[in-house]
């Protein structure tokens, strides 16, 4: 199967490269959402699916997000495997009801008789002048209902192979995926054929403060940490990848190391996941900090459209840069 | 300039008084030189300032201020004036000064009535107070380099590795101590100390009855001919041969940091005096295995004499490297110690007494010693504490040579 992967991707295109393969393998696996078919996709990851597989695997909806999402929780309840695209996460809201009082609740409320396993996919993120209706993060939201997995690939790798694992799993899951990331390019390694769906991973190895991130913010964690390694600091970068469950012991393990905790999150700041991070640190590892923990998230303003005004909202590589700066060097 | 600060006389004080200064603004001292009288629960020490200057401002005598407090403002050789304490006050209203605060806890009263507290919680990093605990330091004693000024890890770590130094006798006064301390404080003080040592400290304990006939016989030819006030004790051979095995065992000479032993610079015996009238010390015995038994036991007298009326130095009660406890001819026949934290071991001699003892096959009467170790098991085992124990045994074997 992966005999005609190519070695160098972009993230959209290994997130069709999924989809596909999960098309191929299993015949209960149909892809459903808005412009999924005909258009190829709003963010083109669907593109000449419905040409290779036919409209009754790629299936068109009309714009009711509660009503194919419902659709889809009875289609996993039924027995098939469906991956639903909702357009943007801020649309997700129309269909928070299936996903949490049904996809998230039916199996515990069964007493475990029905599985739901679903898988939803959704773009989340802001950085491409969307505006405030199109750009939000609202992953640390969903990473609040207990029965659901929350992943958020932030690598061309984690784009091509978690969703083979979200399928596998028994409980719904969702899959945010950032709409600056689909552009980006990056090898893949031959050799890796899955991933899991429950651990962080260090992308980057450094003693002096651990830089916790996910999604798009983990490019901008990784460039910070390479300018701040020319100033003789060693940020280590831990992409989260998972933030329900959340992977807290590969945080404190990093921490015992470092004793300094920056976390960057595109979400806001306010009852956020970076929020629950903190709590957690301050919890159960308050006896590794050597420093006050900091947070580089949005600004708590609905994103602005303006591109200067759109970026100053966001967390930017000197951001990063200063946050760390103020933990590691003397105040 | 620099801070002359409260210092931690071990590991269990909280707050002290300064109850007499012996030196006075625009005084110079040097490393070593005892400046003041400091009221503890082990009564009143004379502090050592190891900082090299003029004296600029004091605190007032009489008030107990937390360990870390500044005591004193010390322009150091080739610095900027002192501030003098009318300036700094003066200028408190104008400008904020982080770099002199006011000294002590009445002048660092807000005087323009805002709710600046009184005495603000010194800035400790979480990690830093947990390491600070672990090996013994007092980390409000500290400067702090982290965020905030707080004291972080690094500065305790530095703090945790330089040396106590051992200072020279000073020629300061020391007619003006007061023997006075507080039993109740003194109580509690301990109650802190040795319950830590036993919820932290895997103790481990060995024992070993020593023939204590050649020491013995060695130490009545030796005072047959001497006043009383030139006699030794049977103690002094007990603590040389004790310090002359740790030189060869020197894994129970120092200090468990976080785990993991840090070997003590000099093998300082804390030497274990009860008070009259209750509590316990334990000031040290500086470079004890380098002392002969005359020094050795005029060593032992003064401080003994000084622990319980008073005037104690802050490097005798900082310094010990290992404890040993004496019981004396009045004592138990055995003991098993409670380690003083951060050190790893305490050994222990009950009461010499006469015994029946096989020697050579036949049941003899010998004067027996009870000889014991406690010591912490995360940096040694009970096989290295066997070692310990046979190498002072064999020392008391050779009086001649301690």
């Amino acid at each position: 199967m992966s005999s005609f992967t190519p070695l160098r991707m972009t993230y959209r295109e290994a997130c069709k490269q999924a989809i596909r393969d999960a098309l191929l393998a299993d015949p209960r696996c149909f892809v459903m959402g808005e412009d999924v078919g005909k258009y190829g996709g709003c963010y083109a990851v669907t593109k000449g699916l419905l040409e290779e597989f036919g409209p009754a695997r790629i299936v068109d909806t009309p714009l009711a997000e509660v009503g194919f999402v419902g659709a889809g929780v009875g289609a996993a309840l039924a027995g098939l495997r469906p991956i639903v695209e909702i357009m943007t996460c801020n649309f997700s809201l129309l269909a928070l009801d299936q996903i949490m009082n049904n996809a998230a609740t039916i199996p515990h409320m069964s007493g475990g008789q029905f599985a739901v396993p679903l898988v939803i996919r959704m773009a989340t993120g802001a950085g491409r002048q969307l505006a405030a209706q199109h750009s939000h993060s609202l992953e640390g939201w969903f990473a609040h209902i207990p029965g659901l997995k929350v992943l958020v690939p932030g690598t061309v790798e984690d784009a091509r192979h978690m969703l083979a694992a979200a399928l596998a799993d028994p409980n719904p899951v969702l899959i945010f995926e950032h709409i600056v990331l689909y552009n980006a390019e990056d090898e893949l390694d031959p050799a890796v054929t899955t991933v899991d769906i429950e651990h962080a991973r260090v992308r980057r190895q450094g003693k002096d403060v651990s830089l916790v991130t996910y999604g798009n913010s983990l490019p901008k964690c990784l460039a910070a940490a390479q300018q701040l390694a020319s100033e003789g600091i060693e940020a280590e970068v831990i992409d989260l990848r998972v933030l329900r469950p959340l992977d807290t012991a590969t945080v404190i393990e990093s921490l015992t190391r470092t004793h300094r905790c920056v976390i960057v999150d595109e979400g806001w700041k306010s009852g956020s996941i970076s929020a629950e991070i903190a709590a957690r640190l301050a919890e159960d590892a308050l006896y590794e900090l050597d420093a006050p923990v900091r947070r580089v998230c949005a600004r708590e303003v609905p994103v602005p459209y303006a591109e200067h005004m759109e970026t100053a909202s966001l967390p930017q590589v000197p951001d990063i840069v200063a946050a760390v700066r103020s933990v590691v060097k003397a105040g | 300039m620099a801070d002359f600060l409260m210092p931690a006389l071990g590991a269990d004080m909280e707050t002290g008084t300064v109850v007499q200064w012996l030196v006075e603004p625009g005084a110079r001292v040097k490393p070593g030189d005892v400046v003041a009288v400091v009221e503890t629960h082990k009564g009143a020490i004379d502090v050592e300032c190891f900082l090299d200057g003029v004296i600029g401002d004091l605190v007032p005598v009489g008030e107990r201020l937390p360990v870390g407090a500044v005591l004193a403002r010390v322009m150091e050789t080739g610095g900027k004036p002192a501030v003098s304490v009318k300036a700094s006050k003066s200028a408190v209203s104008a400008v904020a000064q982080p770099a002199s605060p006011p000294l002590g806890r009445e002048a660092a009263a807000p005087r323009t009535g805002q709710s600046t507290p009184v005495n603000p919680r010194r800035k400790v990093s979480p990690a830093a107070r947990q390491r600070a605990l672990q090996i013994g330091l007092d980390p409000d004693a500290l400067s702090g380099t982290g965020v905030d000024g707080a004291v972080v890890l690094g500065d305790v770590e530095r703090a945790g590795r330089r040396p106590r130094s051992v200072a020279a006798p000073a020629a300061a006064a020391s007619a003006a101590h007061r023997g006075s301390f507080d039993p109740v404080q003194m109580r509690q003080a301990i109650a802190s100390a040795m319950a830590r040592s036993k919820r932290e400290i895997p103790h481990y304990y060995l024992s070993s009855t020593v023939d204590f006939d050649a020491a013995q016989a060695w130490l009545q030819a030796w005072n047959r001919d001497r006043d009383p006030v030139h006699r030794l004790l049977p103690a002094v051979l007990l603590l040389k041969a004790t310090a002359l095995a740790l030189r060869e065992v020197p894994q129970f000479n120092g200090f468990c940091e976080g785990g993991v032993f840090r070997p003590g610079v000099g093998i300082h015996v804390g030497w274990a005096t009860a008070l009259r009238g209750g509590g316990l010390v334990a000031p040290a015995i500086h470079g004890a295995d380098g002392r002969s038994p005359t020094e050795l036991m005029e060593a032992m007298r003064d401080l003994v004499q000084r622990a319980r009326a008073g005037g104690l130095r802050s490097s005798e009660l900082t310094d010990p490297t290992v404890t040993v406890t004496s019981l004396g001819d009045r004592g138990a026949e055995s003991v098993l110690g409670v380690i003083y934290p951060p050190q790893v071991a305490i050994i222990g001699f009950g009461r010499v007494v006469e015994r029946p003892w096989v020697v050579d096959g036949q049941i003899v009467a010998r004067r027996l010693v009870n000889l014991s170790l406690a010591a912490d098991h995360r940096t040694s085992d009970g096989h290295l504490g066997g070692q310990l124990l046979a190498a002072i045994q064999q020392h008391l074997q050779s009086p001649e040579t301690l």
